[in-house]
């Protein structure tokens, strides 16, 4: 991943975008949220989401995995250029997580990252702690999806 | 018997589980989700700083969503979750950990917006077999009220 110093609050990076087909939504949702309207077209249709909806943490993981290809692209781009790449911290959590529409079987969502806030660990000065803002968008332009997280991340020059 | 807003009043709700999870599912979760080698590569994981191989935080979150589904979503009538307040990672998930899941009601308010339902507020808290924490989380369901209840 980047360094604290290349990731500027207000920074905001598109990650990726990926089609949530009926077959993945249930899929995902007979392994871990096995409720009616994640695993029938009917029952959907008959919920407050007016379709087969993907299970809110199949959107939050598909978000994880955009996330992850998106750094391991840009880490491999920035060895190819010969510079020194990051890595980040375990992620202690995160806050705020909104299912804001939902997500409907042929939905194309969009993820981005969005800098909140940046700040320096006062106890272990090599490391920066950040909140990011990750969200969905679908293909209408709707915001589907969003969190905070918060996110430890290396220091340029700071110790190790 | 479909379990109503009525039936999740505030306090302890109950203790669901146990749960085993496999080195198998944790890499096909990670291999599918959240390719980091500290989830997918023994070598790897044991250099990371969380030492030695450990399942995705959102694997985990999603475990904990099927246990609750399991636990008495399943029974329940729910119409669906708007967020998440909050949700800490306290420590990693290993293979052949044997997850148990303890809920608490921490608030339940009919909807002013909906009031055929109402908000539940869950605190669920997943557990290792050592009884330690893995994860933390604060999260409103919208469930319906008994038959009748909040009818104009």
């Amino acid at each position: 991943m980047r360094f604290f110093e290349d990731m500027p609050v207000g920074d905001r990076r598109e990650v990726g975008s990926f089609t949530f087909t009926a077959e993945d939504i249930k899929r995902f949702a007979r392994q871990y949220d096995p409720q009616r309207f994640h695993l029938s077209e009917e029952e959907g249709r008959k919920s407050l989401f007016g379709g087969l909806a993907a299970s809110g943490w199949h959107v939050a993981s598909v978000c994880m995995k955009l996330l992850v290809l998106d750094t391991q692209r840009s880490d491999r781009d920035a060895a190819a250029r010969g510079e020194r790449v990051a890595a980040g911290g375990p992620s202690p959590g995160f806050r705020d997580l909104r299912w804001i529409k939902p997500v409907l079987a042929g939905d194309t969502i969009t993820f981005a990252l969005e800098i909140e806030s940046a700040r320096t660990s006062d106890s272990r000065p090599e490391w920066g702690i950040m909140q990011i803002r990750n969200s969905g968008t679908n293909q209408r332009g709707e915001l589907v999806f969003s969190f905070l997280a918060t996110a430890f991340v290396p220091r340029r020059n700071v110790g190790a | 018997m479909t379990l109503t807003f009525e039936d999740f009043p505030p306090g302890p709700f109950g203790s669901f589980g146990p749960r085993h999870v496999t080195r198998e599912e944790i890499l096909a979760f990670a291999a599918e989700f959240d390719p980091q080698p500290m989830h997918l590569d023994e070598d790897a994981a044991n250099k990371s700083m969380l030492r030695g191989l450990s399942g995705s935080g959102w694997h985990l979150c999603s475990l904990m969503m099927r246990m609750m589904c399991d636990g008495f979503i399943g029974r329940a009538a729910s119409l669906g979750s708007p967020g998440v307040k909050e949700l800490r990672w306290l420590a990693p998930l290993r293979p052949g950990d044997d997850l148990t899941l303890d809920i608490e009601v921490t608030e339940a308010r009919v909807s002013k917006s909906r009031p055929e339902s109402g908000i539940v507020t869950f605190k669920a808290v997943a557990r290792n077999a050592k009884g330690e924490a893995l994860c933390e989380m604060i999260s409103p369901i919208i469930i319906r009220r008994r038959d009748g209840a909040g009818a104009a």
